[in-house]
């Protein structure tokens, strides 16, 4: 078997990725998109957040560059350097760079992650300047009217010091996110675990639980992201009460009390 | 002798006399010493070793448990027994002598149930776990306490100490597990809601009538748990059908059928226990169905009611106040309502939503709570209950749990409220004191009296240096040349290395400049000793050390606090705000420092965790906690020697495991041989000179940061 090697801004979509649609959030996007309005994913994690870009990149038939922001990324990381070939110096595009460029959708997960000085090259191309400063090169880069810029946060457990700045989120069509009604997430359960409806719901009201607990004593209840990992464990073979141990519980917290209670939890609905 | 071999009556016997204090309390030891002669060393040594331990908090209880010790440890369990024990001391630490007393006593009931050696499952060791089991349930957010059988008053579960039904642990896990969730039930399907205190008064026999109701209504709940905990059901099944074959109760498996369908309500077996009472005996209870008490539902209940329709009305209010404010809801929204929204994933299938003028409003955390809670007792949501209203309506005390002033806590009676509970390491017991610590948080009282600018002028000559070298030490953006990698190519290497190329030499691969960053992300927190020994010298020193420090760390950008900490007895355990971490270096703080007076004595373990919950709650990479401290802890009652030693160096572990860095000054003469024990899990410096103090603070904190 060989492996695809891409380069992003090859990465077009071509299997429709299968996105169940919560609320107004595919016309939105769309319309944004025609706007040429930069959108911002609101969520906690596992919500279906990455899962909707690729189904937006699809659906917009543009290829879509990811960028897992780190607190080691800068402004460079983004837009480019220099490097030294045979005694010459090359100029070679960050990802961001390369996305304006080739007029595809960049997505920036985790953007309060990156160091502040990217928010400086951010917030020319998220307002109706629409430019990438290329500071290194003393260019300015005009995104074409098929560039996408969208950015992906977190509001639930950052500090207070990692918070979007206004002047960040005022620039952006907000989408919000959040795990969907059970009846949906019970849905998107069993079709992408391939499991059936009774197991998915099990696994949703498992999450509910989790989800009760969320303040008293958990940092976040289940994503849907976990019950699909429950789910494909089950789909194979798993007893539930074992699926839900090592796929949930035990990525929800390290406590000896708290383990002990949500698998009481899990082995009471099983 | 060899280690193995068994004690002999007079070693027993010596050891019984030490530990039980014989001198004085003239207990016959003898006799003891007799009943576990025959045992093996080991049970001697568990049985010796639990006397000592519990002989430390008090020798009564000791002597009771010295009295039925052997026959104790040849029927139980050890862990049971050790959980057995340490329940006693809780109890008598927070309830006194005679309950604690109650509970070895009643180690007699417990042997009458259990006929063989039986490993049971006690209520402390399984709290924890079942308080987030019932938390995670839906429904009103439940506490679990100890009672004397298995209610609920329809907010705290109680369940009863200790069970020990089954020979083994799991099973009797479950069954306590079965009666917190049957509990639980009774609070989330509606039983609570009929109003059974006047129901039961009907009947010439409230009791018998409340029975019959009780075992009916057991049945559809658990009918409730059978569709909704399936799981849990199974085992509850298993757990409650007899083993000894007796046949089921087959005559009511028919006469509750119409109870078990999703459709049956508590009117339903209410119904049905008025039609049958007086002709029937109620079926059999469950083993798990433990007590309804309508009098203390009802009594809880209306507080409740009173409380939650204030704080619900007052929340909305809120609520509507932060709509109106944003600037897309125009004109100004203005009527709440509840709209029914499909859910399969709650039992009722459906849930309740809140409206603002008929657009949905996703409400705070609280506000839900509060909703959830309000549903189970009316089956909805009141119409009043959605007028907003201001918080000038109510007497505030309904809509904050109260928060009583730290000194009026003490200005008569004894009690907790509203302190910081901490637990104290017993070395004695080999286990924690538990919400042993009663600690408050008081504030320094300012003292304008120039102190500051005198310590600035006496310290002029250093204060230069010190700002000096703490600016030195400040992390900055920099830019870092001739790296393998960097966002820019470094010019001057470059063009280094080209000709050295040219002259045929190898050429370098530095050739990268890159912006380091800034990351000097510390926060420190200092703990002084405000004990009345520091009084005089020590106390000057320590506040220009403050000055010092305070003014070093500014020029440094660390984020940084003060407390002052002493303590007088374990119910007067006192911390003092100097500076908190959100609070600038102002007047107000210099004043703070001027303003710190010796108190009491030096309890030390307290501060040490409380204070390092406050550094936790900080986000910073590097957390420290400095203690700066005159000596040996030493409190009022007990907290001396070995024993304030031993929680003060069990603090400053818990502290460390929990990833922060202390580090102890300790300001005495002469270096003693306990300091390295005491502080073990920190680093440490003893100073003999206190003039020296000042210096020397900063210049730890210099040395602990670079
Ligand atoms: N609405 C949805 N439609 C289809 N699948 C979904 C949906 N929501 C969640 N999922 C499932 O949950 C998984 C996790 O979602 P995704 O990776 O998009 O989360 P995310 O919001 O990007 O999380 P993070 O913030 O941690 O990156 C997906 O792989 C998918 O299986
Ligand atoms: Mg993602």
């Amino acid at each position: 078997m060989s492996l695809r090697v891409l380069k992003p801004e090859e990465n077009f979509i071509a299997i429709e990725p299968y996105y169940q649609a919560i609320g107004q959030e595919i016309a939105i996007f769309e319309a944004a998109y025609t706007q040429k309005l930069p959108i911002l994913l609101k969520g906690p994690t596992g919500c279906g957040k990455t899962r909707f870009m690729e189904h937006m990149a699809w659906r917009l038939k543009k290829p879509l560059v990811t960028v897992s922001c780190h607190d080691d990324l800068t402004a460079s990381d983004l837009v480019g350097r220099f490097l030294v070939r045979g005694g010459e110096t090359v100029w070679v595009d960050g990802p961001l760079a390369r996305a304006v460029r080739n007029g595809a959708i960049c997505y920036l997960d985790e953007v309060v992650e990156a160091r502040k000085d990217t928010t400086v090259v951010i917030h020319p191309l998220a307002d109706d300047r629409r430019v990438l400063p290329m500071e290194k090169l003393g260019q300015l880069l005009e995104a074409p009217p098929e560039f996408c810029l969208a950015l992906s946060y977190n509001p639930g457990y950052q500090s207070v010091l990692k918070d979007l700045k206004q002047s960040t989120r005022q620039r952006f069509v907000a989408l919000e996110f959040d795990y969907p009604e059970a009846a949906i997430e019970a849905a998107i359960v069993a079709r992408e675990a391939a499991v059936d409806a009774s197991v998915a719901t099990g696994l949703v009201k498992f999450a509910a639980m989790t989800r009760n607990l969320k303040g008293n004593g958990l940092d976040e209840g289940a994503s849907t992201r976990l019950l699909v990992h429950a789910g494909k464990l089950i789909a194979v073979g798993i007893d539930p009460v074992q699926a839900c141990r090592s796929a949930v519980t035990q990525a929800l917290t390290d406590e000896r009390e708290m383990l002990a209670a949500v698998n009481e939890l899990s082995s009471s609905i099983f | 002798m060899s280690k193995s071999s068994a004690l002999n009556l007079t070693e027993i016997a010596q050891r019984l006399d030490v530990s039980l204090q014989v001198e004085f309390t003239f207990y016959h030891t003898h006799e003891l010493a007799q009943t576990i002669l025959p045992l093996a060393r080991a049970d001697q040594e568990f049985y010796l070793t639990w006397v000592e331990r519990v002989a430390s908090t008090h020798l009564e209880i000791s002597h009771q448990f010295a009295q039925r010790g052997a026959e104790l440890i040849a029927r139980m369990d050890k862990h049971v027994l050790e959980a057995w024990l340490i329940h006693a001391m809780d109890t008598y630490d927070i309830d006194g002598l005679f309950p604690a007393m109650k509970i070895i006593r009643n180690v007699d009931q417990f042997l009458h149930s259990a006929h063989e050696r039986t490993a049971g499952v006690a209520l402390t060791a399984q709290r924890g776990v079942l308080l987030h089991f019932l938390q995670g349930l839906s429904g009103r957010q439940l506490k679990v306490n100890e009672g004397d059988a298995a209610y609920t008053d329809g907010e705290t579960v109680f369940l009863p100490a200790f069970v020990a039904m089954f020979p083994h642990v799991d099973d009797n896990f479950k069954l306590l597990k079965a009666m917190a969730a049957l509990q639980w039930a009774q609070t989330r399907f509606g039983t609570l809601r009929l109003p059974l205190q006047d129901l039961i008064m009907e009947h010439d026999d409230p009791q018998g009538f409340l029975a019959l109701f009780h075992a009916l209504e057991t049945q559809r709940l658990e009918a409730c748990l059978q569709r909704e905990l399936p799981g849990l059901y199974r085992d509850m099944l298993r757990i409650g059908t007899p083993h000894s074959g007796a046949a089921p109760d087959t005559q009511w498996r028919d006469i509750v059928a119409p109870l078990r369908p999703a459709t049956a309500t508590a009117e339903h077996s209410l119904a049905l226990a008025q039609s049958l009472f007086g002709k029937v005996a109620p079926p059999t209870p469950r083993i798990y169905q433990g007590e309804l008490r309508p009098h203390e539902v009802l009594q809880i209940r209306l507080a409740r009611i009173e409380r939650e329709k204030a704080r619900l009305k007052v929340a909305l209010h809120d609520l509507l106040t932060e709509q109106a404010a944003k600037p897309e809801t125009a004109p100004p929204p203005s009527r709440f309502d509840m709209r029914e929204t499909t859910d399969p994933s709650v039992p009722e299938g459906a849930r309740m939503e809140l409206t603002l003028d008929d657009m949905p409003v996703a409400p705070p955390e609280g506000v839900k709570n509060l909703l959830t809670s309000i549903m189970l007792d009316f089956d909805e949501i009141p119409p009043e209950y959605l007028v907003p209203a201001g918080p000038g309506e109510y007497d505030p005390r309904l809509l904050h749990d109260e928060e009583p002033n730290a000194d009026d806590v003490w200005s008569g009676t004894y009690h907790e409220e509203g302190a910081f509970l901490y637990k104290e390491w017993d070395y004695r017991r080999q286990h924690y004191r538990k919400n042993w610590c009663a600690v408050r948080e008081k504030t320094v009282t300012a003292q304008d009296d120039g102190f500051y600018a005198n310590t600035l002028k006496k310290y002029a000559t250093q204060l230069r240096h010190l700002r000096r070298t703490f600016e030195a030490m400040r992390d900055e953006d920099r830019l870092l040349k001739r790296q393998l990698d960097g966002e820019d190519v470094d010019i001057d290497a470059l063009v280094e290395a080209l000709a050295d190329q040219r002259a045929g030499q190898e050429m370098s691969d530095r050739l990268f400049t890159r912006m380091h960053r800034a990351d000097r992300n510390i926060a420190v927190c200092f703990m002084v000793d405000m004990s009345g020994s520091t009084q005089g010298w020590i106390n000057l020193a320590e506040r220009e050390a403050l000055i010092l420090l305070c003014e070093a760390l500014e020029h440094l950008g660390d984020r940084y606090a003060i407390y002052g900490f002493s303590g007088f007895a374990r119910k007067r355990c006192e911390i003092f705000k100097i500076k908190e971490f959100s609070d600038p270096y102002n007047s107000e703080i210099k004043n703070r420092i001027s303003g710190i007076q010796p108190q009491d004595y030096t309890r030390m373990g307290f501060a040490i965790r409380h204070l390092s919950g406050k550094l936790l709650a900080v986000d910073a990479k590097t957390r420290i906690l400095i203690t700066l401290s005159d000596g040996r802890p030493y409190d009022y009652d007990y907290y001396c020697d070995d024993y304030g030693i031993e929680d003060t160096r069990r603090a400053l572990i818990e502290t460390r495991l929990s990833g922060i860095h202390p580090y102890c000054i300790t300001i005495d003469q002469t270096a003693h041989d306990y300091l390295s024990h005491m502080y073990g899990a920190a680093s440490y410096t003893v100073l003999d000179d206190i003039a020296r103090l000042p210096y020397k603070v900063t210049d730890i904190y210099k040395k602990l940061t670079t």
